[in-house]
C-alpha cells in the first residue's frame, strides 16, 4: 500500500524498480549456470554490476540535492569516500592475524610504520555495528557542519560548488598523509571477510551484489517519498525562488541542513557497499574528479527525475567499463563529447526521452 | 567614566533585555507598525533617511516616491532583509522587528509581494497556495504535513478569491503576468497576514485586470493591514486611500491624494524645479 502511494504517477521510477528487481533475482540465477553455458554471468561480472549499482546510488543522492534542492554538490564522492573508509576499517580489523605481519591487533600499515598502538578513532571498528553506525555518522556529521555554516551564511551558487571541491581536495591531501592513521596513499586493502564470509568467494560476492541492489531500491523509495512531500515541494521551491520561500516563512537553511545531509548519509552507504566489492579504498576516491563525474551521470540520466541519475550512472560506467578496456586513451574525449552531446540534444537527459511533454518536476 | 556613567543610567535598557518575539501581536494602541528614525546607507548613500512611518490597523496605504525614494528599502527593512543603520521598526506594540529573521517575520504575520513578480514556477497554482499556507514550517512537520480538509476549503476560498480557480492544477509558470500577481497576493493571503506589503501590483496589469486588482486589495483592508506601493497614479487614485510621499528616503507628505498633489514640494519633487 505505502509502496503504491509513494510509486503513484511515477512511471519511470515503477519501471526502473521492476526492472532491479528482475536483475536482482535473474544475475545470480546466471550465474549458478555451468561456466560454459552460453547464458552464464561470470562472478567479475557480478561484482561489476554490484559496483554499478553502489554508484547509481550515490548519484540518486547527489540528484537529491542537485535535481531538487538546487544545490550542484561537487563534493560528493568525499561523503561517498568516507562512507567507504568507515567500511575498510572494518573489514581491515577483520584480517586479525592473518596481515602479513600477523598482528593480532594493529593493521599491517601500523605495523610497518612501527606504531605501537591502535590510534583511538580506531577503536570500535571490530564491532560491525559500529562501523555500520559510523558509515552514517561519518560522512552525515561532515556535511552537517559544513552545511551548518554554509548555508548560514547563505553561500549559493557556484561559490557553493566551488567550496565542495575544495572540501574533497582537502580531505584527499589529508587522506594522503601517512600520520593521519588511515594507511596513506595505499589506502585500506587486502581485506579477508565480512562478517565472517569470505569476500573471496562467489556465495559473498552475490551477496553484496543484492545487498547494492536493495539498498539502492530503499535508497530510492526515500528519495521519492521525500520528494513526494511538502518538504519535496518547498525544497524545489527553494530551488527555483529561494528568497520568496524565506519571506512565505521557511527556514531555507534547515530545509537545506536536513536534506543535504541526509544525503551525504545515502553516499556514506553506497561508499559502504562499493568497497568491500572493489576490495580497496585509498585517498583516490576523494579527487575532485570523482565528485565532478557524478553530475556529469546525473545530468546525462536527466535531472530530478531520480530515475535517470541511476540510469546515468549505470549507462555511462557500462560505457567507462567498455571503452577502458577497448580504447583506454579514448575515454575522456568519448566522456566529454557524450556529455556535449547530451547537453546540446537532450537537455532533460535520457529520461527526458521517456517524459511526456510538459510534465515536469 | 563616561561609558560607566552611562552604565548606571536608570533610563537605559539594555539590548539584551528587550524581549525579542512577544506571544501574540499587541495592538491595543491601534498600530500595526511603527518605524521611527530608520537610517541606512549603502557606501554612504542614504537610502533612508531618519524616516518615521506609522500604519494603523486595518489601513490601507500607498506609498508613492519617485525612483530611488527608497520605497524598495523600506520593505526590505520592514521583512528583515536589509538591517538599519539605526532607529526603531515594531510589530505591533510589542515585537522587535530588527531583531527577527525573515522567516520569524513572515510567520508573525507580515507578508510581502515583490515588484517582480515571484511565484514558485514549477509547482501548480495549488501548489503554490498550498505552500504559503500558515502553519507550521519546520523541516519535520513539512515532511510529515498532509492537507486536510479544512486547509483544501480555505485554499478554494483564496483561489476563488484571486480568480484562477480553472487554472488550479495549471504551472504556475505558464500564467500571465497579470494572473502570477494574483497568484503572489493569493500566497500572501495564505498566510494569513496581518499586514500585507505589496510592491507595484499593477505592472504589466491590463485596465480590467487593475480594476479587479484594486477591489481585491481595497476589501483586504479592515481585516489586514495593506501597504500598496505603486507608481500608476490612476491606480492610487482608486484606491481611494492616505497616501504617504516618499522621497530622499524620508517622509515628504502625507494625506488625501488630492492633498498630496497639490501640495507644492511633491509637485516639485515630480515636475523637477
Amino acid at each position: 500500500m505505502f509502496l503504491l502511494r509513494i510509486l503513484k504517477g511515477d512511471r519511470g521510477g515503477q519501471l526502473f524498480l521492476l526492472v532491479l528487481l528482475l536483475v536482482l533475482i535473474a544475475v545470480p540465477l546466471l550465474n549458478g549456470l555451468p561456466a560454459d553455458h552460453p547464458a552464464h554471468v561470470s562472478t567479475y561480472t557480478v561484482t561489476l554490476l554490484g559496483k554499478y549499482l553502489t554508484y547509481a546510488l550515490l548519484a540518486v543522492a547527489v540528484d537529491l540535492v542537485w535535481g531538487y534542492l538546487g544545490i550542484l554538490s561537487l563534493g560528493h564522492a568525499a561523503f561517498f569516500a568516507l562512507g567507504g573508509y568507515a567500511m575498510g576499517m572494518y573489514l581491515m580489523r577483520q584480517i586479525g592475524e592473518r596481515g602479513v605481519y600477523g598482528n593480532p591487533e594493529l593493521p599491517d600499515f601500523m605495523v610497518f610504520l612501527n606504531w605501537q598502538e591502535l590510534p583511538w578513532f580506531w577503536y570500535g571498528f571490530d564491532q560491525f555495528w559500529f562501523a555500520a553506525l559510523m558509515v552514517f555518522l561519518a560522512p552525515g556529521i561532515l556535511a552537517f557542519v559544513f552545511g551548518w555554516l554554509a548555508f548560514r551564511s547563505r553561500v549559493t551558487g557556484v561559490y557553493l560548488s566551488i567550496i565542495t571541491q575544495a572540501l574533497t581536495y582537502a580531505l584527499m591531501l589529508a587522506f594522503f598523509r601517512n600520520e593521519m592513521g588511515f594507511g596513506g596513499n595505499n589506502g585500506l586493502t587486502d581485506f579477508k571477510e565480512i562478517l565472517g564470509f569470505s569476500l573471496q568467494s562467489d556465495s559473498t560476492r552475490i551477496g553484496l551484489f543484492i545487498a547494492s541492489g536493495v539498498a539502492l531500491a530503499v535508497g530510492y523509495l526515500i528519495c521519492r517519498a521525500l520528494v513526494r512531500s511538502r518538504l519535496g515541494r518547498v525544497a524545489m521551491a527553494i530551488r527555483d525562488a529561494e528568497n520568496r520561500t524565506r519571506f512565505v516563512g521557511y527556514r531555507v537553511e534547515n530545509v537545506k541542513l536536513a536534506i543535504f545531509t541526509f544525503s551525504a548519509m545515502l553516499a556514506g552507504l553506497a561508499g559502504a557497499l562499493y568497497v568491500p566489492q572493489v576490495g580497496i579504498i585509498n585517498p583516490g576516491e576523494f579527487a575532485p574528479l570523482n565528485s565532478i563525474e557524478v553530475v556529469i551521470w546525473v545530468a546525462m540520466g536527466g535531472r530530478a527525475t531520480l530515475y535517470g541519475a541511476v540510469l546515468g550512472a549505470v549507462g555511462v560506467n557500462y560505457a567507462k567499463t567498455w571503452f577502458t578496456g577497448a580504447f583506454p586513451e579514448f575515454w575522456l574525449f568519448a566522456l566529454g563529447g557524450l556529455f556535449v552531446l547530451v547537453t546540446l540534444l537532450l537537455p532533460r537527459g535520457i529520461a527526458g526521452l521517456f517524459r511526456r511533454r510538459g510534465d515536469s518536476a | 567614566m563616561s561609558m560607566v556613567q552611562e552604565f548606571f543610567r536608570r533610563d537605559r535598557v539594555f539590548d539584551i533585555m528587550v524581549p525579542k518575539v512577544v506571544e501574540g501581536l499587541d495592538l491595543s494602541h491601534g498600530t500595526v507598525l511603527y518605524m521611527e528614525d530608520v537610517s541606512v546607507a549603502f557606501d554612504g548613500f542614504k537610502a533612508i533617511n531618519e524616516l518615521n512611518f506609522y500604519v494603523n490597523a486595518g489601513e490601507l496605504r500607498c506609498l508613492i516616491g519617485p525612483n530611488g525614494a527608497g520605497k524598495t528599502t523600506m520593505m526590505d527593512i520592514i521583512t528583515g532583509k536589509t538591517r538599519p543603520d539605526n532607529g526603531a521598526c515594531w510589530f505591533g506594540s510589542r515585537m522587535n522587528l530588527l531583531q527577527m529573521s525573515e522567516p520569524e517575520i513572515a510567520q508573525a504575520g507580515i507578508g510581502r509581494k515583490f515588484q517582480q513578480p515571484t511565484v514558485f514556477e514549477h509547482h501548480s497554482v495549488f501548489e503554490n497556495l498550498e505552500l504559503s499556507m500558515a502553519g507550521p514550517k519546520g523541516v519535520w512537520p513539512t515532511l510529515r504535513a498532509r492537507i486536510g480538509a479544512s486547509q483544501r476549503a480555505r485554499i478554494d476560498e483564496v483561489l476563488e478569491l484571486i480568480g484562477l480557480v480553472e487554472d488550479a492544477q495549471r504551472q504556475a509558470g505558464a500564467l500571465s503576468h497579470g494572473q502570477k500577481q494574483w497568484l503572489e497576493i493569493g500566497m500572501l493571503l495564505m498566510q494569513n497576514p496581518l499586514l500585507l506589503l505589496v510592491d507595484e501590483p499593477a505592472a504589466g496589469m491590463t485596465h480590467q485586470e487593475m480594476e479587479r486588482t484594486v477591489e481585491l486589495l481595497t476589501s483586504l483592508a479592515g481585516e489586514h493591514s495593506v501597504v500598496v506601493v505603486e507608481h500608476d497614479m490612476d491606480f492610487v487614485r482608486a484606491l481611494n486611500s492616505r497616501v504617504t510621499v516618499l522621497h530622499q528616503g524620508s517622509v515628504l507628505a502625507e494625506g488625501s491624494m488630492d492633498q498630496v498633489q497639490s501640495d507644492p514640494k511633491v509637485v516639485e519633487v515630480y515636475l523637477g524645479e
